[in-house]
């Protein structure tokens, strides 16, 4: 098949957030073409844990963000589940201390009130949940609404349903830059020819402060590393995911330094993933086994019996990240035509799904499923103008 | 000649000295000691020289012990079983 | 502070072996790493040595092996260095990551043990540094799927001998033997002289390949009175050997109990109508060799695809990788067999032996010239064995329309029970289109083994799929492993660093 020369939209990345938007927009009858500079499902959707959680995020409008996409794939996505191995599997947070239990119960008061379902577990009662946890914890928190899916398969298949709305994917095609009339985007200029499209959404992850600035437009996505080891598979001695309450801190946390708190999950095929660690050192793709090494450490201390398994692989990622924690999502008034989906740092798969459906909206000029202004793609020249006015 | 007698599943297997498990229980006529995690299928001996990990076994009570690298102990304690698909 | 060695040397087969006797024999300090409990690697791979000692008459070493005096000439030696302590010999450990050292600085090698049963002998393992890396980690039997190659009966080629020279024990009592290339010689010669019954030897490619090579074409006359040799103990043996022939699928319930042998057109695909069925309860199959890259990938270093499709490390003509301080020796440069293996491990002792004594001005200096001469000697010997192995190579391919064989249920990936029909679906519902998709949507590779295995099928499929050749790209993919080995996490969170400190701020300054 030829390349395409006409869209009503060009999406720019073919990972998770790229796949929803093009799964809504064709869905909204709009002709869609999705530009992936590599294989899809090859950046960051590749190298996460596939999270959908509710659990690590404070109220306010990323944890309303997750509210709705948690309608979306618990509602109209539902019948895919299977083919991405949804499973809804909760989330168990614990606290080693009883201080840190106590701002864990402020945590979930607040989250209920915001609707989140929430239930507080005394200290005695974990080992119901969690029989091979370190009895040593002071408490904790269970969210049965924390679910998880095969990221890489999220993405096969919305791509796989947007194809059959209609919509044409384009791996291994990079966007060289963007075709102007006056501010205004009219398509996209690629390594395989240019596109005409009144539409194009900037859904590039990690590599979207890079698109960005193709349009001339500031969006500060940064990456931030993180690691997951995959353990030998084990009969089952994991039930939910479980972490400790210190996550939460590192998840809103702007320290460049290496932070890594305790993330431990089973799996439908048995083995254990590990997590979590955070660092701001650009793109380097060294392995680096010091930080592994923490890793192991801190989920020993969750489950002893850790000691003794083996991990069998570890990898890493870059979390598209922006300083405020928050994504972007919305059209840019600086580049008329230009919409960005992009900066979801940890959050990505889980938020996938509200993002498309948000930006499919916004594209078709429908009313959007939930307030959106906290996602506002200018935010950061208005902060970046305040900061320096500090300076 | 020194033989060494272990046990699989609680079966008297017995080895020359200097034999791997692997080698001990195929010279006993057993081919297969795990059942694969999907469809049960069952493994044995393929590689034979560590790469595969089809010949897991339970060995002295640790799991997930390649039979084709691991030398034959007196005493030693075999079990199938591990590597199974755990029911959720 | 943990000694730092000259030369640290992975892997105690051929290569590994002769790295190490002549890197101490030049006076440096070395360390050999090695995931066997005595030295020998696969090709040397004999009966466990002190049981042998105990019984010379039922293990008589060296009963069929080959080139074992050399063997036991390179052992000796090792003992004699490890007595004078110029070499300290670490058996039973697997390396689970290398961290080159870079800029001149020592690079580390963490070791886990290759066994650990409680009560085993494995020592505390830890780790290695050594100014330079030697990496000799060999290779094993390539594989392609066939329908029922996941039945218990079936075994690599290699596993099979294996199981024969490590143990004196055989894997079954009727054998068919299948695959290319002219390793599945000693596996029949060894198997018949046990006394298995070789009920055929299946060769997919065309003996006047290879066999007009071994005439003369390419000078290396040592290997053509080996093929006489061959021909010799397959009369003797009464040994069928069929060419353009492939196990096209192999039957039984619980285990092997007989295969189907069908004809092959010249570009590999199956004649209909060929299908003969043959019992056995014993399939032994290889098709040429799959280097061990991960320690080569996970240092860094740079990659090719070899005359024979597989992937091996890019080295110079001493051995040199890409990555400084790391060197590579044997199979994983090309498969080329033990004699050359011993050759390149012996030139890349030298060469940083003479890279050592360039650096240090106390050296006496008459020693280079002699140095030289021997690296040169070896550089030609090795160009000479490279050329032979490549007209090995290209007389053995694999068959390129293997995939005909395939059925939809025909497991892929064993570990995860990945069938070809999966991977199909993959491609034409998924847009997978390469190694690395496939494995993605389909896991492929994501098991025990990682890849190990399944990892040449699984790229050759995918390109199959894209009608491109294999690229060192889907190969890459599908060898990456980040974790050499399995390593437990009590191991990881007790590991040691120098520097662990420094880590916010020397990684921070690279934003």
């Amino acid at each position: 098949m030829s390349f395409p020369r006409v869209a009503d939209v060009v999406v720019i990345g073919g990972g998770a957030v790229g796949a929803a938007c093009a799964f809504y927009a064709a869905r909204a009858g709009l002709s869609v073409v999705v530009l992936e500079q590599g294989a899809i499902a090859s950046g960051t959707s590749s190298a996460c844990e596939g999270n959908i959680l509710v659990s690590d995020k404070e109220a306010g409008p990323e944890l309303s963000l997750a509210q709705y996409s948690q309608q979306l794939w618990r509602g109209e996505l539902a019948e895919f589940g299977h083919l991405w191995e949804f499973e809804s599997k909760g989330g168990l947070v614990v606290s080693a201390r009883p201080g840190t239990q106590d701002n864990l119960a402020k945590l979930a008061q607040r989250q209920r009130a915001a609707g989140i379902d929430v239930e507080l577990v005394p200290g005695g009662e974990l080992l119901g949940l969690e029989p091979h946890l370190n009895p040593r914890m002071a408490g904790g928190a269970y969210y049965p609404q924390d679910a998880q899916v095969q990221p890489m398969l999220v993405v096969a298949h919305l791509l796989r349903l947007a194809r059959g709305m209609g919509a044409v994917v384009e791996p291994h095609t990079t966007v060289t830059g963007f075709l102007r009339r006056g501010d205004a985007v009219t398509g996209v200029a690629t390594s395989r020819g240019s596109i005409d499209a009144p539409a194009v959404v900037n859904a590039a992850g990690t590599w979207g402060g890079a698109i960005a600035d193709l349009a001339r437009v500031s969006v500060p996505v940064l990456p931030r590393k993180g690691y997951v080891m995959v353990t030998e598979p084990l009969p089952v001695m994991v039930r939910h995911k479980v972490y400790a309450a210190e996550y939460v801190d590192n998840v809103a946390s702007s320290d460049a330094g290496l932070q890594t708190s305790p993330v431990v999950e089973g799996t439908g095929g048995g083995t254990i993933l590990i997590g979590s660690s955070r660092e701001r050192v650009g793109f380097d793709r060294s392995f680096d086994p010091r930080v592994l090494s923490a890793m192991a450490g801190k989920a020993i201390g969750l489950f002893p019996f850790l000691a003794q398994v083996k991990a069998l692989r570890g990898y890493f990622g870059f979390r598209p990240y922006c300083p405020d924690h928050l994504p972007v999502i919305g059209p840019d008034p600086r580049a008329p035509g230009l919409w960005h989906a992009c900066g979801h740092e940890g959050a990505g798969i889980g938020l996938s799904a509200g993002t498309g459906a948000l930006i499919a909206a916004s594209l078709a000029g429908t009313a959007l499923g939930m307030d959106a202004t906290a996602f506002a793609p200018e935010r950061f020249d208005a902060h970046l103008a305040t900061e320096s006015a500090h300076v | 000649m020194s033989e060494i007698n272990g046990t699989l599943n609680g079966m008297p297997i017995t080895a020359r000295a200097g034999q791997t498990v692997g080698a001990a229980l195929v010279a006993a006529g057993i081919t297969s000691w795990r059942s694969t995690a999907k469809t049960s299928r069952p493994r044995g001996l393929f590689c034979g020289i560590g790469v595969c990990f089809d010949c897991l076994v339970t060995a002295d009570g640790v799991p997930n012990q390649r039979a084709c690298a691991m030398p034959m102990r007196d005493g030693m304690v075999l079990e199938t079983g591990m590597g199974e698909r755990p029911d959720a | 502070m943990l000694e730092v060695f000259d030369v640290a040397v992975v892997g105690a087969g051929p290569a590994g072996l002769a790295a190490a006797v002549h890197a101490a024999d030049a006076g440096l300090g070395v360390a050999l790493v090695d995931a066997g409990s005595q030295p020998g690697g696969q090709f040397w791979r004999h009966p466990d040595e002190a049981a042998a000692a105990a019984n010379p008459d039922q293990f008589r070493e060296g009963a069929g092996q080959h080139d074992w005096k050399r063997f036991t000439d390179l052992r000796t030696r090792l003992n004699r260095h490890r007595g004078a302590g110029r070499l300290v010999y670490l058996p039973g450990r697997q390396v689970w990551l290398i961290e080159p050292g870079g800029h001149g600085g020592a690079a580390t090698l963490r070791l886990a043990p290759a066994v650990d049963v409680p009560g085993s002998d494995a020592a505390e393992p830890g780790q290695v540094r050594a100014a330079h890396v030697i990496l000799c980690p060999g290779g094993y039997d390539r594989q392609l799927p066939v329908p029922g190659w996941d039945l218990p009966g079936v075994m690599a080629a290699g596993g099979a001998q294996a199981l024969l020279k490590g143990n004196r024990t055989t894997a079954g009592t009727v054998a068919v033997i299948g695959g290319t290339g002219p390793f599945l010689l000693p596996v029949a010669t060894g198997l018949a002289g046990a006394g298995v019954k070789v009920a055929a030897i299946c060769e997919a490619n065309s003996p006047t390949g290879w066999l007009g090579n071994l005439a003369g074409a390419v000078r290396a006359p040592e290997k053509a009175g080996e093929g006489l040799a061959y021909a010799a103990a397959l009369a003797r043996h009464r040994i069928p050997y069929k060419v353009r022939t492939a196990v096209t699928e192999i039957h039984g319930t619980d285990r092997v109990e007989a295969v189907t042998i069908s004809r092959l057109s010249p570009d590999g695909s199956v004649l209909a109508g060929t299908g003969r069925r043959i019992a056995c309860d014993l399939v032994a199959l290889g098709w040429g060799f799959t280097a061990q890259l991960e320690l080569v990938l996970a240092a860094g270093a740079q990659t090719a695809v070899d005359a024979d499709g597989s992937l091996i490390a890019v080295v110079d003509n001493r051995m040199a990788s890409s990555v400084p301080g790391i060197s590579v020796a044997g199979e994983a440069t090309g498969v080329g067999g033990a004699a050359m293996a011993v050759v390149e491990g012996e030139l890349a002792a030298l060469c940083v032996a003479a890279g050592a004594g360039a650096a240090e001005t106390a050296r006496p200096t008459a020693a280079q010239p002699e140095l030289d001469r021997r690296i040169a000697r070896l550089q030609r010997e090795r160009a000479r064995l490279r050329e032979f192995a490549l007209a090995m190579h290209r007389a053995n391919p694999v068959p390129a329309r293997w995939h005909g064989w395939l059925a939809p249920e025909t497991l892929v990936c064993r570990c995860e029970e990945v069938d070809y029909g999966t991977l199909c679906r993959a491609h034409e519902e998924l847009g997978a289109d390469d190694a690395r998709s496939l494995k993605s949507f389909a896991r492929p590779g994501m098991g025990w083994c990682q890849g190990r295995v399944c990892g040449y099928a699984t790229a050759s499929i995918a390109a199959d799929f894209a009608s491109r050749p294999v690229s060192e790209a889907d190969l890459r993919a599908m060898s990456k492993r980040t974790l050499a080995a399995p390593v437990s996490l009590g191991q990881l969170a007790a590991l040691e660093f120098d520097d662990f400190d420094d880590i916010s701020a020397d990684k921070g300054s690279q934003e």
